[in-house]
């Protein structure tokens, strides 16, 4: 029965987040720049605009500017992400890759700094007034999603560890419509119910800033409105428009 | 009231009155009675919008928005993916000046965003109050119009965001909404048509103006002996399009001279326009499109009938943005243009050029009784550039200030360059009717100012904006300075350049054999 569910659950989450991302990206993808915007300090090339986007994504250039507090707890949230990531893929994969297999251990103990990085998002959330008054219970709702699962991955890494060969022949079958018994344990079914509503609610959240960055027109366009003609694409062609008379020729 | 001395005891603590970066607490509602007067029908309607607000006006507004989304990318994204981190919530000049949280870039476009939401997105229409989405009533849309007019479009918070997110974007999108329910301002409305009709934000007519041009002219040779032409409306090679400000304002004014003494030493055939006199587009504040080309495309016009080869932009701030990121854009492919110049070319580009060649003579001890700094203007600063690579609109007018004035200090280093703080009045709010924010936002940026005269006695700031020049020629009264403690770039260039066959020049070259510290003298001789 809740093998079942949860295959279904995980059905709906996988089509709903990968729908709703390309659905999303589209949409941005489609959506004129109509103007050429990037934001100083501005590159001139393409290859220095990939290099801006990727000082950005990886470094988070310009909140490191803005505010060390902020820059210092998403910079444990993120990097940890990307560990925690790399190391769940061998329950997607058979046999595990050398690499992934060479992460385990990071991948492990990030997830201690990425509930670490979510408490301190949090908790500026509540103590920074300004924050505060930005604050959405949907904001602190999507950090202690966050938190929750962190905290449950931790708890069946480190204290009470359940069937992980069961889980991953369960996540094997639903790749390959084979589906097999999902292990009942509390925190399995905790970690992957959560899981699966952040797929969810992904494509329709802030959480979408993850591929929304590289099409910010702030940040991912060349700085060469001068060099480079940019028609406005809605607007008629120059030799279309009709000129103001001057005062008296009216 | 309660919240009258709580945003007083914020605003005036020691800290608060001396750092520039200081950050209050928020006071809600601080801000809310600043509002900017509404624009009467007929100038509505002389854009192209409704005169009156229509029944329909929900609809119309929210029509107005989908149509904003399929026309915006950043719009679109920037409603989108705001994580509500919290890196810009002590970046505006507006927030820090009023401690009003909705001045807070991120709160700012929440006023929008959360219509949006509510409309737009299935979490607003099944959950509103979980994700903040809101129905646009009546309040809202006054909300938006005191505080979208209460942002100066400066940029400041994009440069801090990790995904970009430029206020200026959702400023310009909100305005244009509305507009669209009939709902303008006075001051940026009323101004465009005067460029519809006259040419200029002034409303200078041309004969007007050619008075004006003889009058300079006169005043260039008196002071220097040397008739400097000020071609109107001629045949050229160079059209220079200046704010209009330029032509009568303090210290505007004595900047353009400059540019006329420039082009005079470097002996090239320029004019200016008087059907497109004015650089300042204000139709950028609205974020309309179609009013900004139809302000920009006299520009092309005038290239064209006088048969230029360059055009080059007056010192002005959101003007150099208008021209470098949207003249070509909108008005644009300029390729009957001479194709070795940049398409426009910035007064300080031309003059650096100059310099660098060596074509300029400077008597700096003309200089000498000020102690200089200079104000990056916000626009200048973070959405557009100067030469050829990224910064150089930071260097550019300082090397040319350095080239003519001995006495040179820069304020604090977060204060200045791609940090710079706004004047306190770009972005449409240089009206008297914002008189109480234009001076809560400048004071930033005194207060920096402040910090350079206590430690090097720094007595002036020089500028290339009209909205700049302007706005502390008022607000630096309120704070220790004179009006004409501020000062236009060009117009330390006219008090230091030398003119061949001047009086200046006399004078200097009856002493140049001794001193022997004039290079271009050395040439001469």
């Amino acid at each position: 029965m809740i093998t079942v569910l949860y295959a279904l659950l995980y059905y709906v989450a996988f089509i709903v987040f990968a729908a709703g991302v390309a659905y999303r990206v589209w949409g941005y993808w489609k959506t004129p720049a109509p103007a050429v915007i990037p934001t100083t300090p501005a590159p001139v090339t393409r290859t220095g605009v990939v290099w801006r986007m990727f000082k950005e994504v990886a470094f988070f250039e310009s909140l490191w500017k803005s505010n060390k507090w902020i820059w210092i707890f998403a910079m444990m949230f993120h990097l940890s992400l990307w560990l925690i990531l790399i190391r769940h893929a061998r329950y997607f994969v058979q046999p595990v890759p050398t690499l992934i297999t060479l992460a385990q251990p990071f991948g492990k103990y990030a997830g201690i700094f990425f509930v670490l990085g979510g408490l301190g998002l949090f908790a500026r959330r509540i103590l920074v007034s300004r924050v505060r008054y930005i604050s959405s219970p949907s904001d602190y709702l999507m950090l202690l999603m966050f938190i929750l699962i962190g905290f449950s991955g931790l708890m069946m890494t480190f204290v009470n560890k359940p069937d992980v060969v069961g889980v991953k022949a369960f996540f094997l079958g639903l790749m390959t419509f084979n589906w097999q018994p999902l292990p009942t344990d509390f925190g399995v079914l905790v970690h992957l119910g959560l899981v699966a509503l952040f797929l969810i609610i992904f494509p329709f959240s802030k959480l979408v800033h993850a591929p929304g960055v590289f099409f910010s027109p702030t940040r991912n366009m060349v700085d060469n409105p001068r060099e480079k003609f940019h028609p406005v694409p809605w607007l008629p062609s120059i030799d279309e428009v009709v000129y103001d008379e001057p005062p008296g020729k009216k | 009231m309660a919240e009258e001395e709580k945003v007083v005891e914020e605003l005036t603590t020691q800290e608060a009155l001396t750092d520039p970066l200081y950050v209050p607490e928020p006071v809600d509602g601080a801000a809310a009675h600043i509002k900017s007067f509404p624009a009467a029908p007929e100038f509505q309607e002389k854009l192209g919008y409704p005169g009156e607000r229509p029944d329909n006006w929900q609809e119309v507004a929210l029509n107005k928005m989908q149509d904003l989304r399929g026309k915006f990318r950043s719009f679109r994204l920037f409603l989108d993916i705001c994580v509500k981190c919290g890196a810009c919530t002590d970046k505006c000049h507006y927030f820090m000046g009023t401690a009003d949280p909705k001045n807070m870039p991120v709160a700012r476009a929440d006023l929008i965003r959360s219509v949006y939401r509510r409309y737009f997105t299935l979490p607003g229409k099944w959950f509103p109050s979980l994700v903040g989405a809101r129905e646009l009533t009546e309040e809202v849309l006054d909300e938006w119009y005191t505080y979208y007019f209460q942002c100066s479009e400066c940029r400041r918070c994009s440069v801090y965001c990790p995904y970009g997110i430029d206020t200026a974007e959702i400023t310009m999108a909100a305005r244009e909404i509305l507009d669209s329910v009939g709902v303008g301002m006075k001051y940026t409305n009323e101004i465009i048509g005067k460029v519809y009709d006259i040419g200029n934000n002034l409303g200078l007519q041309a004969p007007a103006l050619k008075a004006t041009m003889e009058d300079l002219e006169e005043e260039i040779e008196e002071d220097t002996g040397v008739k400097v032409r000020i071609p109107v409306d001629e045949p050229a090679d160079i059209l220079l399009i200046p704010p209009s400000a330029d032509f009568f304002a303090e210290p505007h004014i004595d900047g353009f001279i400059g540019y006329a003494k420039v082009f005079h030493a470097a002996g090239v055939k320029w004019t200016i326009s008087t059907y497109a006199s004015e650089a300042a587009n204000f139709a950028m504040f609205i974020g309309s499109y179609e009013n900004m080309r139809r302000i920009a495309q006299r520009i092309r016009r005038e290239a064209i009938r006088l048969g230029v080869k360059r055009i080059i932009i007056g010192e002005c701030g959101h003007a150099w943005r208008a021209a470098y990121q949207f003249l070509n854009t909108l008005a644009g492919p300029f390729d009957f243009l001479d194709p070795n110049y940049p398409v426009p070319q910035h007064i300080c580009e031309f003059t650096w050029d100059l310099i660098q060649e060596g074509k300029l003579r400077f008597d700096k001890s003309q200089n000498d009784h000020l102690t200089l700094t200079f104000h990056d203007s916000c626009n200048v600063a973070r959405a557009s550039r100067m030469g050829k690579y990224p910064g150089g609109q930071f260097d550019i007018p300082r090397n040319i200030i350095k080239a003519v004035c001995n006495n040179y200090y820069d304020m604090p280093e977060d204060t200045i360059k791609e940090a710079t703080l706004c004047c306190g009045g770009g972005g449409g709010l240089l009206t008297d009717d914002l008189m109480e924010l234009r001076k809560k936002g400048g004071s930033p940026r005194m207060k920096a100012l402040k910090q350079v005269t206590e430690e090097y006695g720094v007595n002036k700031m020089a500028a290339i904006c009209a909205i700049c020049k302007t706005q502390f020629s008022k607000i630096m009264p309120y704070n220790g300075y004179a009006m004409d403690d501020i000062m236009s770039v060009h117009q330390l260039v006219s008090n230091a350049i030398v003119l061949p066959g001047s009086e200046q020049e006399a004078e200097l070259d009856g002493t140049a054999d001794e001193s022997g510290d004039s290079e271009q003298a050395k040439e001469d001789a």
